[in-house]
């Protein structure tokens, strides 16, 4: 049941962008450019995202680290 | 008479030369017309943009992490997980113009890490290997923009060293904006070559080779050997543990999209395959039977993690930073990421961020606790990290980054700190407080 509802949201999520996508002028991306509304991770957050790798089972697609190190503990 | 008709006949020639001179591309000292009033100055080819190398930016990022919990993998699953590390990264991004204007950026990266791990100790039966370590891990990556179209291409390459494990990675990344410059889609293509030092728990290292009598053999920490014989000759034989490979391709895609002047999206789709030895060579397992042995976990691992990021302005203040992830592996792992970071705008230089992580996952299909597996499984692991649990992670975060420099400080144009508390259902719970400074 919530695969179901994600994946239907996942559906939703893509056809609202396709369709709705608006043709933006450079002044019309004030909000947009603003450095906390950046689509990355912030660089504070860059060891705490290793920390989460090593402690969980799974890793990748998060702009965290796929490999590399180890994380022995 | 005369005197005006001279007049106006020599102004006449006079312009006309003047206005040959002005149309005329005056490309080169040396190709001038034959005559001319008019003088130009030489071309100036400095260009007003920087062309030559600089930094662009440093960052310092160091970071505390605590955690404590009790079901560490290396005493099979139970017993203290207690960890401290102290993790410190240095990056600086050098840019500078090609000929063809296209921007390059060279970012050049050091990290520092120092741990202490109280079950790294339980490595020798009794608690007496070494619980401290540490890890260093320089990167260097190199990217071109072209100026014309915003899209880039790079390579880079890392390495991580520390004790029992060194890995070195390198990749490839691209990216390319549509037409009107609204969505960009990213490629980056990794792959990380490693080896796993094997140092298995001092149960399982085999004894030393007999000796003669008189001759004493010590085995270092290290894996060295210093062999002192009766007549007091000493022979040093470098270090002897075997490593064993293991190596991990990824292939990542990304595509955002500005949907408004609000609100942007960005869509994450990961393939990774790993292969060689995926397990450590000193988590113990214990089987039903009371005996223990070494972890053991099948030689190949497929993931594909999915996601997205939604961020959206809210107001003149509030932001809405969204990220969801759903990951599926071959090991039989399932698992969900979601979270919500609301940063608040106090002044356009001040903000606050609280934010929640949740994620929950279900275990591999080789996971049992102490003491519940058959010695007849195929593979077998005690590590809590491959079990079902929940988890929540939870804090604050603070961004300062005025136009006249933190403290008054030019040089430091940002400043953030966050602290975050995380807890598993596994009982695990941790702290890490993160300071991050960019300097221009």
């Amino acid at each position: 049941m919530i695969n179901q509802s994600i994946k239907v949201l996942a559906c939703l999520l893509v056809a609202v962008t396709v369709t709705s996508c608006a043709h933006l002028k450079e002044y019309q991306k004030s909000r947009l450019n603003d450095s906390e509304m950046a689509l990355t991770n912030r660089k504070v957050e860059k060891n705490e995202l290793n920390f989460q790798n090593y402690e969980e089972g799974s890793s990748g697609a998060n702009s965290g680290k796929t490999g590399g190190g180890c994380g022995c503990n | 008479m005369k005197k005006i008709y001279l007049s106006v006949i020599g102004f006449s020639i006079l312009c006309r030369l003047n206005v040959y001179s002005q149309t005329r591309v005056d490309t080169a000292a040396g190709d001038r017309p034959a005559f001319s009033l008019y003088s130009p100055t030489a071309y100036d080819t400095t260009d007003y943009r920087l062309r030559r190398l600089k930094i662009d930016e440093i960052d310092l990022v160091s970071s505390y992490y605590s955690q404590n919990g009790d079901h560490s993998p290396i005493t099979g699953g139970i017993g203290t997980e207690r960890v401290t590390d102290f993790s410190n990264g240095l990056n600086l991004n050098l840019v500078w113009l090609n000929q063809a204007m296209n921007k390059n950026t060279l970012a050049v990266g050091l990290g520092y890490d120092h741990h202490t791990s109280a079950s790294a100790a339980f490595v020798a039966l009794h608690g007496g290997s070494n619980p401290n370590g540490t890890r260093i891990y320089p990167s260097l990556d190199w990217t071109v923009e072209n100026a014309k179209t915003g899209g880039t291409f790079g390579i880079g390459a890392y390495y991580s060293g520390e004790y029992n494990y060194k890995s070195k990675g390198l990749d490839m990344h691209w990216s390319k904006k549509t037409n009107n410059k609204s969505g960009e889609f990213d490629v980056k293509l990794q792959g990380y070559f490693d080896q796993v030092r094997l140092i298995f728990p001092s149960e399982f290292v085999p004894p030393p080779p007999p000796v003669t009598a008189g001759t004493t053999v010590i085995t270092t920490a290290s894996g060295n050997t210093v062999v002192l014989s009766s007549n007091g000759q000493r022979t040093n034989t470098k270090n002897s543990l075997p490593s064993s490979p293991r190596t991990t391709l990824t292939a990542a895609f990304s595509y955002s999209q500005q949907i408004n002047s609000r609100l942007q999206v960005m869509f994450l789709g990961d393939v990774v395959t790993q292969s060689g030895y995926l397990g450590l060579p000193f988590h113990r397992v214990y089987f039903n039977t009371g005996k223990d042995t070494i972890e053991k976990l099948p030689s190949s691992r497929f993931k594909l993690p999915v996601g997205f990021m939604l961020n959206y302005f809210l107001g003149d203040n509030i932001i809405l930073r969204s990220y969801y992830r759903y990951y599926v592996d071959s090991w039989g792992m399932r698992s969900n990421t979601a979270s919500l970071e609301i940063p608040y705008k106090v002044t356009p230089f001040f903000s606050i961020s609280p934010f929640y992580r949740y994620y929950d996952q279900t275990a591999a299909r080789y996971f049992l606790p102490y003491e519940a597996h058959n010695p007849t499984d195929a593979y077998y692991t005690s590590n809590y990290a491959f079990s079902k649990f929940q988890a929540g992670f939870y804090g604050i975060g603070f961004r300062i980054a005025p136009p006249k420099g933190v403290f008054g400080w030019q040089n430091l144009h940002e400043l953030e700190i966050r602290y975050g508390h995380y807890t598993q259902t596994t009982d695990m719970v941790s702290d890490v407080l993160s300071v991050s400074m960019g300097f221009k």
